[in-house]
Formats: C-alpha cells, structure tokens, sequence
C-alpha cells in the first residue's frame, strides 16, 4: 500500500502492527495472572499495565517486590530494564522530532517494542513521508497492540490462578524477546554486543536485586560500541 | 503479600520515570545533534539488555526451580534460530511456541 494521506498512513499502521496481537496476548495474560497471584487485585494489575505499559520492566519489578527489595532498588531496576525505551526515543526523533508536543508526548507514552520496531523499519523504508504521516503511522501501530495489552492484563487477572502450571506460560517472555531481538542483528557489532551482555549476565547472576543486568547491560553496550569502531577503523584503512 | 503504599509507590514511579525515558529524546532534545559516542552505546541496548535479561531464564527457569529444562532450552534455540534465518517475529514465535508443547508433551 502506497502511503498518500494521512488517513493511507494510520491505516497502514495499523496493519503492519496487527502480527504483534499474537505475542501480546499471552504476554498480558501472563503479568496479570503473575500479578494476582502476587497479591494485587484486578484494578491494581490493570493500573499497573495501564501506568507503566512496558512488559518487561513490569515483571521485573513484581518479581522484585515479592522479595521485598528496597522501593529505590526495584525502581532503579526495572527502568534499567526500560533503558532501551531512551535509545528508541533517540532514534525516533530525527523523524517526529519536528511534530507537535502533544503528540511527541502521545507517542513518548505509547512507545513500547513492536510499534518502536515496526516504525522505524517505515521510516527508514520511505523516507518521503511527511511528519504527520509519520505521526499518524505510528499511533495506527499501536492501535492494535495497546488496547490488547490492557485488555489481557485485565483477562489474566481475572482468570488468575485457574491457569495450570503445565502450560508452562513463564517461557512465553524468553521466546517473545529471542523472537524480536533476532532480526536486529544486522552487523558483527550487534552479535559481539549480545554475546557480551549473555556472558556477563551468566556470571552475575548472584548479584541481588537484578543489578547484575544493568552491569551485564552496559559492558554488551561497550562491547558493541568498541565492536563498531574496529570494524569501522578495519574498513578505513583496507585497501 | 506486597504492601499497598509500596505497590503504588513503584506503579507511580515507575510510570513516570519509563514517560521520562522514552520521552527524553524525541521531547527535549528535538531536532538537536547528540554526541556520537552516545549514540554509538544507545544503538547497542536492545540488542545488550534483551539477551542478558533471557540468558539466566533460558539456562535456569524458575518454573523449573532453577533446573535447566531440555524443553525449553530447546525451545528457545528454535524461536532465535527461525528468526535468526526468516528475520519473522511470528515465525520465530510460533516455532518456539511448538517446540515447547512438543518437548513438553513428549519427555
């Protein structure tokens, strides 16, 4: 579909962000149901989705608070693990950069992994677009994934511990997040820069409250940085 | 049983702090240049933080008490190889998905 209008854009979007319902899913499901059998009530889970609207750092924090861990340590890391959500806004901005705040704030909120992915992949695909396409295309993203995620949130803490143990829903994050980190690895830099941080994490473990990821996180990220300037400096100076 | 003022404490402040991250670049910094060494570590975070966040959960699942699992081992070998090769989330997903069902159901 050739983008023209605003209206072409949203609707492409939306399109191209409808795939992710599947992972969302079972993904929501899952933080409710954990946060119920954590002790939360339904509107407290569903809060917690709607606040937050970040996966990953809303079940590392819950598990940290079940172990009691100091509020400052949980917040610290939980946004650790949102870290990334920075490095997504900085590379949006030379895109939406130049839009209205309001919506540049709309956006800010509903950034989360697949419509940060799906987006950035357009924008770099057609750079003609307009900034109000840009905008439009990216709510339309969101679209089906946001109202998924609180609509499971609030199913999974309904359904709570119904779900038997068997169904083994605890492996639907590793799979979800292998299954979106794959096709990043464009260059030999990405590849040392995970090879890193798992390595680093695998030795951290032991490390209380999660810390350990924020170390395992930074030296993948030195890693990769350090990776891409050899390979630069390495294509300089070839003949 | 988590504590109610502690739970809204973490739910506040973490909505406003994850608002904070995602919004500072493309709210504060707009159209201005970041220096390149910055940019050069913040395009390696998702590719650093994911894989350092799954690696404990892959070797030693909790569901399992920390006992490493041939299904899910398996499985997460799966999901990175298909979308390693297809570049398809879906796929990855759902061959990860089957051989966790399928390895779960068979040992």
């Amino acid at each position: 579909m050739v983008i023209t209008t605003v209206k072409s854009a949203y609707l492409k979007g939306v399109a191209d962000g409808a795939p992710f319902i599947l992972v969302i899913i079972p993904f929501a499901s899952l933080f409710g149901l954990l946060a119920t059998e954590a002790g939360l009530n339904v509107f407290e889970s569903l809060a917690f989705s709607v606040v937050v609207i970040a996966g990953a750092a809303q079940f590392t924090a819950l598990q940290l608070m079940q172990e009691e861990a100091p509020t400052l340590i949980v917040l610290i890391s939980a946004l650790a693990v949102n870290l990334r959500m920075a490095m997504y806004s900085a590379s949006l901005t030379p895109y939406i950069g130049a839009a209205p705040l309001w919506q540049r704030a709309l956006a800010a909120y509903l950034t989360v992994d697949q419509s940060y992915v799906v987006s950035i992949a357009q924008y770099e695909r057609a750079p003609e677009m307009t900034v109000p396409q840009r905008m439009a295309y990216f709510f339309g993203t969101v679209t089906p994934i946001v109202p998924f995620w609180y609509l499971f949130t609030l199913i999974g803490a309904v359904l709570g511990a119904q779900v038997p143990e068997s169904w083994a829903l605890d492996f639907a994050i590793p799979i979800t997040f292998l299954a979106m980190i794959a096709p990043m690895f464009r260059t030999l830099a990405h590849v040392v820069a995970a090879f890193v941080a798992v390595v680093v994490s695998l030795l951290v473990t032991q490390v209380p409250y999660s810390l350990g990821l924020i170390v395992a996180g930074l030296a993948g990220m030195m890693a990769g940085a350090q990776a891409e300037l050899w390979l630069e400096r390495k294509k300089g100076t070839a003949p | 049983m988590i504590d109610k003022s502690f739970l809204w404490i973490v739910i506040i402040g973490l909505g406003l702090g994850s608002f904070f991250l995602r919004f500072v670049f493309t709210g504060l910094v707009g159209n201005r240049a970041m220096p390149p060494w910055l940019l050069r570590h913040l395009r390696y975070t998702a590719v650093a933080i994911l894989p350092a966040l799954v690696a404990p959960q892959v070797l030693w699942p909790a569901a399992t008490g920390g006992e490493t699992d041939i299904a899910r081992l398996a499985a997460a070998a799966a999901t990175l190889g298909i979308g390693l090769v297809t570049k398809n989330v879906i796929a990855a997903i759902l061959g990860g998905g089957v051989t966790l069902y399928g390895l779960l159901y068979l040992l």
